[in-house]
């Protein structure tokens, strides 16, 4: 068991963890936000996506102690004060999701495209998701949603 | 109640309406089974054989049963008489079908890489997946059979002992004088393809989640599931725990596909060991265990041969196709192949129809629905047989394709169905204004000429399918153990909301809000007065849920229908309280009007609720159901155009432009249905390019997890261009076909039509999917020598 403190969507917590534990599954069966979830066990899918220190990673290839010291967004922390984030906002516009089981890390890796590349093209965006995959959408309305919100 | 289509019921419905669903989805607030946690759960963790065909000499748990944090571990034999039955096949298509048990646990015999033959359950999951680890089982391998041809071959290892064969059955059909027509024939060809075995991969894993109280004997299970109604009857007879004692909740579902329209055995383990434990019990698959434990899609060998006049005018279809079943039956593997059965002759009209279908136990994971089920695969032979014949007979496919189209609707099909409505000549005229074919047949032959390795080809898919399962009656003469009706009810609250209980089962489909578009229109509710149910057999009990794009076509029709039902009644007390005839009342949306006054439907609600002063003999309350059987199925059709670039020098092949224009009858919601084509045509191109499950003979699976098969990204997949044309249905009084299911089933065929097309002048025409670059490359090398 090691001690560990992370900052998740900005609320600090004091965890001990094994060091075998993922980071996906200190999110979702330790604090509880189940917003990020698992599609994968060969890192593939990016399901998992969430955001370490501003940068997209996915959360099942990250162990829990790696994350000691660090902030991480995930998808409970995208809407501030009652409002959606701007990319939720889209994605709704534009029925970017149906079963909504990618959503949240599509959202997550879009946020992190963004804020390094605020006016990608739909190459751009399109190869920016190459790690994560939705089953519903074709991936159409994703791409639509995320070029409206680029400035 | 008319049965008359009435296509302007207002601007409700056709409304690009924002979906209800999406809050808790972007805001990660959605509940998946995985999320349920409940104290004193024990996780299971299955123990699967790494052989595709071997003898269980001797299972031994004594080593995972002292690994920390195990509760119990158990084998096959151990646990064989929690079962009353074996795993459910409702449809076995012949008398004679072979339906060989199938126990949640395998005893003698493991007859497919992963087939489960022991299960550990333990107060943690890593400490049940370690532990499973630790079972030791004692295999004898035995040689094992992958290939459906090979396994209808003399001396070919058995897959089931006791049957004597791997034939599970033969189902044939005969209609007009083929023999004559082919003999007469100036033109036939014969063609051979391969329908690539698929892995549905819908994203949210299969879970299971089962609660008891163990002095009622109740359990409550939640799944991952499709089919909640479905499920709850069949454990009943799996388990033997009377059907009242079983509540089934799916609660979010994470897309399914067709894979999640099975019962699994490891819900009838979590629910055994529920039982045995008397506690909570919780399995969730990883995504790599996925691919050897959920249903695949496909696999079949299909031949067909048409025989046409000098000029292309096909006379006659002749389909023997080979499916195999994998190692067991699943809730309706044997009935996949057959729900296309009768569509090989496509949009054509032909006189003669003559098909079979042998399904074989090979040592593979079993296959069953997957998107389209069956009907993908005739459309991939009859579209690709038609341009082979235009080649034969040297004319262009969109010629051949026009010659032969059925013109007159309703129109009765060689195979004996009716399909209901069309015009597929009108959907092609429509393609080829979005694509300028003589420019790109111009484009195409500059670029041969000029020498250029990157040679371009345009393919067409102009298909006809039959979804919305089903007449009852027509389910009953094809052998399948249920009906196809569909449940809804209404009920108006004294508050002035109203809540839908609908039938089916959505997990992404979007019917939340397309349901409370129809009740908007039909009852003048706002959308977000109206909640809509469902998923959970203690609040709608009687359902058959979503599979084979049924629910708007069957669920949303019996939802119309309530709705009618409602304003019958409404009607009746209006009158009453407004002190006239019921004739004088005229209705529109949730406005009732008399000659001197008026009343709406939430107003009568609370008037009904309140029961202070209602007609004599009038029931208390305005709420009402209704159960439809669609007397026909409904008949989606539309014309595809793939435009594709292949680099002979490499073999890579690029999607420039796909084109869909689809009639799926009236729309309800254009937004979700474009989303419905989209990822339709997804999972169609990813047929054709992309994805395949690979065996080895030794029935080892070689694409085995997420990283080995290939399921596209955003990066490899076109924009979509898409298009409509609304031929309304006349079975139904909203004029509603099905969607879900056309992009996948059109698109393999246009793909590989426009590969071929490309590649004809190199002499290549036969290429199986999915067209990988080695395969085209190696196709290429085949033709030069
Ligand atoms: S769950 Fe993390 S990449 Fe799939
Ligand atoms: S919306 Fe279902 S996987 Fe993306």
């Amino acid at each position: 068991m090691r001690d560990v403190s992370l900052t998740v969507n900005g609320v600090r917590h004091e965890l001990e963890l094994e060091p075998r534990e993922l980071l996906v599954y200190v999110l979702r069966e330790r604090l509880g936000l189940t917003g990020t979830v698992v599609g994968c066990d060969t890192s593939s899918c990016g399901a998992c996506t969430v955001l370490l220190d501003g940068e997209s990673v996915k959360s099942c290839t990250v162990l829990g102690v790696q994350a000691d010291g660090h902030e991480i967004t995930t998808v409970e922390g995208l809407a501030r004060d009652g409002e959606l984030h701007p990319l939720q906002q889209s994605f709704h516009e534009h029925h970017a999701l149906q079963c909504g089981y990618c959503t949240s890390g599509m959202l997550l890796a879009a946020a992190s495209l963004l804020a390094e590349n605020p006016s990608p093209s739909e190459a751009e965006i399109r190869q920016a998701l190459e790690g994560n995959l939705c089953r519903c959408t074709g991936y159409q309305n994703i791409v639509d949603a995320i070029q409206a919100v680029a400035s | 109640m008319s049965a008359q289509t009435e296509v302007a019921l207002g601007r409700i419905i056709g409304a690009p309406v924002q979906r209800k669903e999406d809050g808790k989805l972007l805001q990660g607030q959605a509940l998946w089974v995985d999320d349920m946690h409940v104290p004193g759960t024990v996780y299971l963790g299955v123990v699967r054989s790494p052989y595709a065909h071997a003898r269980i000499v001797e299972v031994d748990v004594a080593p995972a049963l002292a690994h920390a944090g195990v509760v119990a571990a158990w084998s096959g034999a151990d646990l064989a008489e929690e079962w009353a039955g074996s795993l459910p096949c409702a449809w076995l298509p012949t008398e004679d079908t072979r339906a060989p048990e199938h126990k949640p646990l395998a005893v003698d015999k493991a007859r497919y890489a992963g087939d489960a033959v022991a299960v550990v359950a333990a107060t943690s999951r890593a400490a049940a997946e370690d532990a499973a680890e630790l079972v030791e089982v004692e295999y004898e391998p035995l040689p094992a059979v992958v290939d459906p041809e090979a396994a209808l071959a003399d001396g070919a290892p058995l897959v089931h002992d006791e049957l004597g064969t791997n034939r599970c059955y033969t189902w044939s059909l005969e209609a007009g004088e083929v023999d004559r027509l082919f003999a007469e024939a100036a033109v036939t060809v014969s063609q051979r393809y391969r329908q690539n075995r698929l892995v549905p991969n819908a994203m949210e894993p299969r879970a299971v989640f089962v609660q008891t109280v163990p002095a009622t004997g109740e359990y409550t299970i939640w799944s991952t599931t499709q089919v909640p109604h479905i499920l709850r009857l069949t454990l009943s007879g799996v388990l033997g725990i009377p059907e009242a004692k079983l509540r089934v909740v799916a609660p979010d579902v994470g897309g399914g596909f067709g894979s999640k329209l099975d019962v699994y055995a490891e819900e009838a383990l979590a629910l055994a060991v529920a039982r045995r434990l008397g506690r909570p019990v919780r399995w969730t698959e990883t995504r790599s265990e996925g691919y050897l434990s959920t249903i695949h899609g496909r696999d079949q060998i299909q031949e067909i041969e048409l025989a046409a006049t000098a000029e292309g005018r096909i006379t006659a279809v002749r389909v023997r196709l080979l499916a195999s079943m994998g190692a067991y039956l699943q809730l309706v593997t044997p009935g996949i192949p057959l729900l296309g059965a009768r569509l090989y002759a496509g949009a054509y009209d032909v006189q003669g129809y003559s098909f079979r279908c042998d399904g074989v136990f090979t040592n593979t994971v079993p296959t069953d629905a997957y998107r389209g089920a069956g009907r993908p695969e005739a459309t991939y032979a009859i579209e690709r047989a038609v341009d082979a014949l235009a080649r034969a007979v040297g004319k262009d496919p969109v010629e051949i394709r026009r010659l032969n189209f059925i013109r007159e609707f309703p129109a009765t099909i060689a195979s004996g169905l009716t399909i209901d409505s069309g015009d597929y000549e009108a959907l092609l005229d429509r393609l080829l204004e979005h694509v300028d074919l003589p420019a790109f047949r111009g484009r195409q032959e500059a670029r041969r000429e000029a020498g250029d390795p990157k040679r371009l080809g345009i393919g067409f898919s102009t298909y006809v399918e039959m979804c919305g399962l089903a007449p009852s009656r027509i389910l009953g003469a094809s052998r399948y153990g249920a009906g196809g009706w569909d449940t809804a009810t209404i009920r108006c609250l004294p508050t002035g909301t109203v809540q839908v209980v609908t039938g089916t089962s959505p997990h992404g489909q979007g019917h939340e809000t397309a349901w409370a578009q129809i009740v908007a229109d039909r009852l003048g509710y706002e959308l977000d007065e109206i909640e809509v149910l469902h998923g959970d057999t203690a609040v709608a009990p009687l359902g058959m849920d979503t599979y084979g794009s049924r629910s708007l076509a069957v669920g949303g029709v019996a939802l119309y229908y309530a709705a009618e039902r409602i304003v019958e009644k409404a009607r009746t007390l209006a009158a009453y309280r407004l002190g006239v005839d019921e004739s004088e009342i005229e209705y529109v949306r949730g406005r009732f009007a008399g000659p001197d006054g008026s009343l709406t439907l939430k107003e009568l609600a609370l008037s009904a609720w309140t029961a202070h002063d209602l007609p004599e003999g009038m029931e208390p309350g305005l709420e009402a159901s209704y159960v439809y059987d669609p007397p026909n199925f409904s008949w989606p059709a539309g014309a595809h155009a793939a435009i594709v670039e292949v680099d002979t020098e490499t073999g890579a092949v690029e999607l420039e432009r796909y084109v869909a224009v689809d009639d799926v009858g009236v729309v309800v919601n254009p937004t979700i249905v474009d989303g419905q084509v989209h990822g339709g045509l997804a999972q169609g191109v990813a047929q054709a390019l992309y994805e395949e499950a690979v065996y080895d003979d030794a029935g080892n699976l070689l694409t085995a997890n997420m990283a080995t098969y290939l399921v596209p990204s955003a990066a490899e997949l076109p924009r979509f261009e898409l298009d409509r044309l609304e031929t309304p249905s006349p079975t139904n009084p909203l004029g509603v076909k099905g969607v879900g299911e056309t992009g996948a089933i059109a698109a393999p065929a246009a793909v590989m039509n426009a590969i071929a097309d490309a590649l004809a002048a190199d002499g290549v025409t036969d290429l199986d999917m999915p067209a990988t670059p080695e395969r085209v490359w190696r196709a290429l090398r085949e033709a030069r020598r």
